[in-house]
C-alpha cells in the first residue's frame, strides 16, 4: 500500500513537473528561456515519472532495465541542451544583446 | 464566465496578456479604416466567402468521421473467436510455429521463416532506395568541379574546428552502449522482442551519432563508401541464397541439413539467426548510407 501511495506520488510530481515545463516552453519568448524549460521535461519530470515507476514495480530486472534509461536519460538530454544553446549561441549574432550581456572595463 | 476564464489562461500562455495583446488589436484596424474605408462589396464577399469555407469544411469534417466511426462499428471485435482474421493459418503459425521454426518469438519465427521471401523484398527495397539516393546524390570525381571539392573541404575544416568536446566525451561512453545494445537486440530477435529492424535501426543510429560527435571522416576509418557497398551486397546475396536453400529443400520434401536446435538456445531456429544478421546489416548500413548521403553527398 505504502509502495503505490509512493510510487503514484512521484509519478505525479513528474507529471505535474511536465505540465509546468510544457506551460513554460509556450510562455518563454526566447531560445535558451524556453531550452531551459524544455531541460525540465527530460530530467526532472522522466526522472520522478521513472522513480514512481521503479517503486511501483520493486526491485526485479525490469526496475534494474529502468534504471538505466533514467541513466541514458540523463547522459544524453544536458548534451542536447547544451548542442541547442551552443547552435543559438554561434548563429545569432545579436546573441550579447538577447542575454543582456554587460561588459565591464 | 468559465469560457472567459479559460480565454484568459491560454492568453497567459501564450504571454498575450490582455493590456499587452488588446492594444495593437484595437489600433491597427483604426488606422486601416482611416487610410483605405473598406469596400463594402468586397468586404462583404469575403465574409460570406469565409463563412461558407467554414461550414463546408465543418461538414466535411464532420461527415469523414460519421463514415469512420460507422465503419468502426461494423469491424468485428478485437480479438473475437469468429474474426476472419482467425483461420487456420493464425492457428497454425501460434500452435506449430515453435516446433516448425524453434524460433521462441513467434513474430521473428513469422516475418523470418513462414514469410520470409516477403522480408526479402522488404530488405531489397532498403537497398534499392539507397541505391537511387546515392544515384542522384553521391559526389564523385565523375560530377564534381573543383569548387565543389574545395567547399566540401573547407565544410570538413569548420566541422572539425566547432566540434563539441562536451558531445564528444559522451559519445565516447554512449556510442559503444548503443552498439552492443544493437547487436544484442539483432542477436536475440528469435528470443526475445527485437531481430533485424530494430537492431540494425539502433546499430545506424549508433553510428549517425558518432558521425556527428567526431565529424565524417572518423567513421571513414572503417566504414567506406566500399564498406557499405560490400556489406549490403553481401547480406543482400546471403539472405537470398539461404533462403534459396531453404525453399528448395522445403517444396522438394528434402530432408534440410540445418538443425533447428534447442528451443531458448542462442544458437537455435536455424536459419532466422543468419537471416537476423542478414537483415540488421541492411538496416543499419542503410540508415547511416541516408544520413551521410543527404548531409554531405560522400562517405
Amino acid at each position: 500500500m505504502i509502495q503505490i501511495i509512493i510510487g503514484a506520488i512521484l509519478i505525479l510530481f513528474g507529471v505535474v513537473t511536465m505540465v509546468v515545463a510544457t506551460i513554460g516552453i509556450f510562455r518563454f519568448k526566447y531560445v535558451l528561456n524556453r531550452m531551459q524549460a524544455a531541460a525540465l521535461i527530460d530530467t526532472l519530470g522522466i526522472l520522478l515519472v521513472l522513480a514512481g515507476l521503479i517503486v511501483l514495480s520493486g526491485f526485479s530486472t525490469l526496475s534494474a532495465k529502468t534504471l538505466l534509461i533514467i541513466c541514458f536519460l540523463w547522459l544524453a538530454s544536458p548534451v542536447t541542451s547544451h548542442l541547442i544553446a551552443r547552435a543559438e549561441v554561434m548563429t545569432n549574432p545579436d546573441i550579447e544583446k538577447e542575454c543582456e550581456v554587460v561588459h565591464h572595463d | 464566465m468559465n469560457k472567459q476564464h479559460w480565454k484568459a489562461f491560454a492568453a497567459w500562455v501564450n504571454g498575450t496578456a490582455p493590456e499587452r495583446a488588446t492594444a495593437p488589436l484595437q489600433e491597427l484596424p483604426a488606422k486601416r479604416q482611416k487610410k483605405h474605408p473598406p469596400k463594402t462589396d468586397e468586404a462583404r464577399r469575403v465574409r460570406v466567402f469565409s463563412r461558407i469555407y467554414h461550414m463546408t469544411s465543418l461538414v466535411v469534417c464532420l461527415s469523414v468521421v460519421c463514415v469512420l466511426l460507422y465503419t468502426l462499428f461494423h469491424l468485428p471485435l478485437f480479438g473475437a473467436e469468429d474474426n476472419p482474421a482467425v483461420n487456420e493459418v493464425v492457428e497454425r503459425y501460434v500452435t506449430q510455429g515453435l516446433t516448425e521454426t524453434g524460433a521462441v518469438n513467434v513474430v521473428t519465427g513469422m516475418i523470418l521463416d513462414y514469410r520470409a521471401f516477403d522480408t526479402f523484398g522488404e530488405s531489397s527495397v532498403l537497398f534499392l532506395a539507397v541505391s537511387c539516393v546515392m544515384m542522384l546524390l553521391l559526389k564523385d570525381q565523375n560530377n564534381t568541379s573543383f569548387a565543389d571539392i574545395l567547399q566540401l573541404q573547407h565544410e570538413r575544416e569548420t566541422e572539425r574546428e566547432i566540434s563539441d568536446p562536451i558531445l564528444q566525451k559522451v559519445v565516447s561512453v554512449v556510442v559503444p552502449c548503443i552498439l552492443l545494445f544493437g547487436i544484442y537486440v539483432v542477436l536475440n530477435g528469435h528470443l526475445s522482442p527485437g531481430g533485424g529492424f530494430s537492431g540494425g535501426a539502433i546499430m545506424g543510429a549508433g553510428l549517425i551519432l558518432y558521425s556527428a560527435a567526431y565529424g565524417m571522416d572518423a567513421v571513414s576509418r572503417f566504414f567506406t563508401h566500399k564498406t557499405f557497398r560490400t556489406l549490403t551486397a553481401t547480406a543482400l546475396l546471403c539472405y537470398a541464397l539461404s533462403k534459396a536453400y531453404s525453399f528448395f529443400t522445403g517444396a522438394n520434401d528434402l530432408p534440410s541439413c540445418i538443425p533447428l536446435g534447442i528451443p531458448g538456445a542462442i544458437l537455435s531456429s536455424g536459419l532466422i539467426l543468419v537471416l537476423n544478421i542478414c537483415v540488421g546489416l541492411i538496416v543499419a548500413c542503410t540508415m547511416y548510407g541516408f544520413y551521410v548521403l543527404f548531409t554531405k553527398g560522400e562517405f
